[in-house]
């Protein structure tokens, strides 16, 4: 490619009136590695031009992240769910229990408080009996 | 009898739908994986560094496979997806000036003294990574379309909305900007 032509060519890519053909001849001529010295400047431009093409993504790409995350999340909600009802209903249970023993407690002790009553009664009919022997003896 | 038939037909559509599903993913990776590299130049070109390139790909790309049914829709989906990227990274920009957060700049080396022609070659190199960066938003955008993917003037006008005409003017500027930067860089360095 004649100096000449791509001096004209340079000239329409600064009013960016070039077309991508044209633009690929630049690019051919500024990579080859033999360019004029006045037209260096270029050269930095259209090699810029170039390897940043050459850069890529390393990162895959995931689609599907979001969605499996909530289904799984959805399942771990549901098992505790499932625990914590499992459990409350242990805990009922428990309290239930806890209160028929309570009442069978109370109800013991109001016997046995009867009970005492009834004691204290027979003890002072032993009094009285006592008494009554004395008297029937003394006699 | 006629209710366990019912349960294999269902098992057999589900089945059937994941099937389906599978294949349009790599149906749809297959039509859009082709641009990743693009898009993900266009975000860094923007957001500058890598790693916040490379979230947006991946999110530019999970918006696109939700909304996969529109993309048939899209006459030309890459040029859409240019436009997509564009716009993405314009709110991330926008909302990181909000939260007042500076830009890290790409960790470019500063210039060596050393005389080596290929060292200074890639410095230059690097010299117009950093003039691209100083430039208008509008230039880079336009500089990266056209100087690097090589897209024509009526698609970037759609990318961009903007018209073909405008797109040369700011091609131009942006061209001129960085001719100039260079030859006084240039000059400097030989005083």
């Amino acid at each position: 490619m004649e100096l000449f032509k791509i001096e004209q060519l340079l000239e329409k890519y600064l009013n960016a009136e070039t077309t991508l053909q044209e633009e690929a001849t630049l690019k051919n001529y500024f990579l080859s590695g033999n360019v004029a010295q006045h037209l260096q400047e270029y050269e930095s431009m259209f090699g810029y031009f170039a390897f940043n093409k050459a850069e890529t993504s390393a990162k895959p790409i995931q689609l599907k992240t979001k969605k499996t995350n909530w289904r799984w999340l959805s399942v771990a909600a549901s098992v505790v769910l499932l625990f914590s009802v499992y459990m409350g209903n242990e805990y009922r249970k428990e309290q239930q229990v806890k209160a028929q023993y309570a009442e069978v407690m109370s109800t013991l002790k109001m016997l046995s408080t009867n009970l005492n009553k009834g004691n204290e009664a027979m003890a002072s009919l032993y009094v009285y009996e006592d008494t009554v022997n004395k008297i029937f003896k003394s006699k | 009898m006629r209710r366990h038939k019912g349960v294999k037909a269902i098992k057999r559509n589900i089945l059937q739908n994941n099937y389906k599903q599978l294949m349009n993913q790599s149906e749809f990776l297959k039509s859009v994986l082709p641009f990743k590299d693009k898009v993900f130049r266009l975000a860094k070109r923007l957001l500058v560094s890598t790693e916040e390139a490379e979230d947006a790909t991946q999110e530019f790309y999970f918006k696109l496979w939700k909304n996969k049914e529109k993309i048939a829709e899209y006459k030309n989906v890459e040029a859409f997806a240019m436009t997509m990227t564009k716009n993405y990274c314009f709110d991330r920009l926008k909302s990181k000036q909000a939260s007042n957060l500076t830009l890290v700049h790409s960790n470019y080396k500063e210039k060596d003294t050393s005389l080596d022609k290929k060292m200074e070659y890639r410095d230059s190199v690097s010299q117009v990574h950093k003039l691209i960066e100083k430039l208008p938003e509008q230039q880079k955008l336009v500089i990266q379309l056209r100087d690097v993917e090589e897209y024509d003037y009526e698609e970037i006008g759609k990318m961009l909305d903007l018209k073909p005409t405008a797109v040369r003017v700011a091609l131009s500027r942006a061209r001129k900007t960085i001719r100039e930067e260079l030859i006084k860089q240039h000059n400097y360095g030989i005083i």
